[in-house]
């Protein structure tokens, strides 16, 4: 889980962080549907941006039609975002985090069989942990 | 739309040094634009010209589309905050009541908040200030001016990091409120990154960038990882920047970096890290350093 004073990193473009960092707190329900969302300057005081760098990445949520505009009240996560959000993610899974760990596991010698089991034993593991 | 200052082709010469060579640049309004470069880059001397502080050899420079030069209609939509600004010996505040007279969006709450920021005293005289709390001075002139297009020369110097960040705080929060074109030099490119919109360097009197922020960050990246692996992963792109030990490579690749560029450095277990705007600045100067040795 993210918490709210994460530093932005050195070498991605700062409006695509904003708009990843927005888009996690859509997925994981910290900003419901409906909500507002903080405004560009808003953001820029808060992480110390330029106020311009935080529209740009406000309007890449509005254009994939995450966020939506009422004039002159603010910005508010739109209906459907968070179920959009989640299966745009899913497709992505694979690709963004089994490949990797496939990819390391090979290195490893580690096979396929062994990554299950130890999938299972880490979820039940973290499970018994936190509930 | 019409950029707010308007270069072309300058040139500034002393005797047979050349201070600024064909510069032509265009800085759009309302926008926190970062002057980057090294110490003699020509920053301050393009800035003063800019300024009408100072004349070119040769060019033109238009502000608010007029010549600034002995212009008092456009000087007063100018301020200026001089990195080596001399001060009249009076006191703090006196100071700033006359600084008040020279510009007509001034704000004297704003001047009286950032004199309290600053712990400034206003009634010691200018000549009892450290050297710190002198270009404080000079800060809260420059925001509290709130002049059309504010020109910044490295305004802090002398002022510990606390202070500085105080000057970051309150330029962002007040721009804000109140848009201003701001042209701000420095050389402590990490600290000003953020800030700003639109970034251009200069090195030995000539532009070598002049680009927004966002496609400066993420435009370069080091490739680290056995030798081999990144010479194949770096073939047929601009190379900043290359160090080996042993059969470990690491070198600094220009041009950007798509998605399947990160899936091929993985897939040859190397690794990417992008370059921050400092990094990004030492090494296109270091490049163009020894290109003028080789010349």
């Amino acid at each position: 889980m993210r918490n709210e004073t994460t530093v932005l990193d050195d070498g991605t473009p700062l409006f695509l962080q904003i708009g990843a960092q927005l888009a996690d707190d859509i997925a994981d329900g910290t900003l419901a549907e409906g909500d507002r969302v903080p405004s560009s300057n808003e953001f820029a005081a808060f992480y110390r941006i330029n106020p311009a760098t935080a529209a740009k990445g406000i309007n890449v949520l509005i254009d994939d039609g995450l966020l939506e505009k009422r004039r002159g009240i603010g910005m508010f996560v739109a209906s459907g975002a968070r179920e959009r959000l989640l299966a745009e993610r899913r497709q992505r899974f694979a690709q963004q985090y089994i490949e990797p760990m496939l990819a390391e596991a090979k290195r490893l010698d580690m096979d396929v069989e062994l990554l299950v089991s130890l999938l299972h034993d880490t979820s039940k593991r973290n499970g018994d942990g936190d509930r | 739309m019409t950029p707010t200052i308007s270069v072309t082709q300058l040139g500034r010469t002393y005797k047979d040094h050349a201070a600024l060579a064909d510069v032509t640049l265009d800085i759009a309004p309302n926008a926190i634009t970062g002057l980057l470069g090294r110490n003699g880059a020509g920053k301050s001397t393009l800035m003063r010209i800019i300024a009408a502080q100072e004349f070119a050899s040769s060019g033109t420079v238009r502000v608010l589309g007029e010549d600034p030069m002995e212009n008092d209609r456009i000087l007063r939509r100018i301020t200026f905050v001089r990195e080596d600004q001399i001060f009249p010996d009076f006191k703090v505040r006196h100071v700033i009541r006359a600084a008040s007279w020279f510009h007509p969006n001034w704000s004297e709450e704003l001047a009286q908040t950032l004199l309290a920021d600053f712990e400034l005293p206003p009634n010691r005289p200018m000549k009892k200030l450290s050297r710190g709390m002198r270009s404080a001075v000079g800060i809260v002139i420059g925001l509290a001016a709130r002049a059309e297009v504010t020109l910044l020369d490295e305004p802090y110097a002398g002022l510990d990091a606390v202070a500085r960040q105080i000057f970051y705080d309150r330029l962002l929060a007040d721009y804000v409120e109140h848009p201003r074109t701001v042209l701000l030099s420095t050389h402590l490119i990490d600290e000003v990154a953020d800030l700003l919109e639109h970034v251009v360097m200069i090195d030995h009197g000539r532009i070598l960038i002049d680009a927004p922020a966002d496609t400066v960050r993420g435009q370069a990246a080091t490739i680290g990882g056995p030798a081999d692996a990144v010479e194949r992963f770096v073939a047929g792109r601009p190379i900043l920047h290359r160090r080996t030990m042993a059969s470990v490579s690491s070198v600094v690749v220009g041009g950007g970096l798509l998605d399947q560029d990160y899936r091929q450095a993985r897939d040859l277990h190397l690794t990417v890290q992008p370059l921050s705007l400092q990094e990004l600045i030492v090494h296109t100067s270091e490049t163009t350093t020894e290109a003028r040795k080789s010349a």
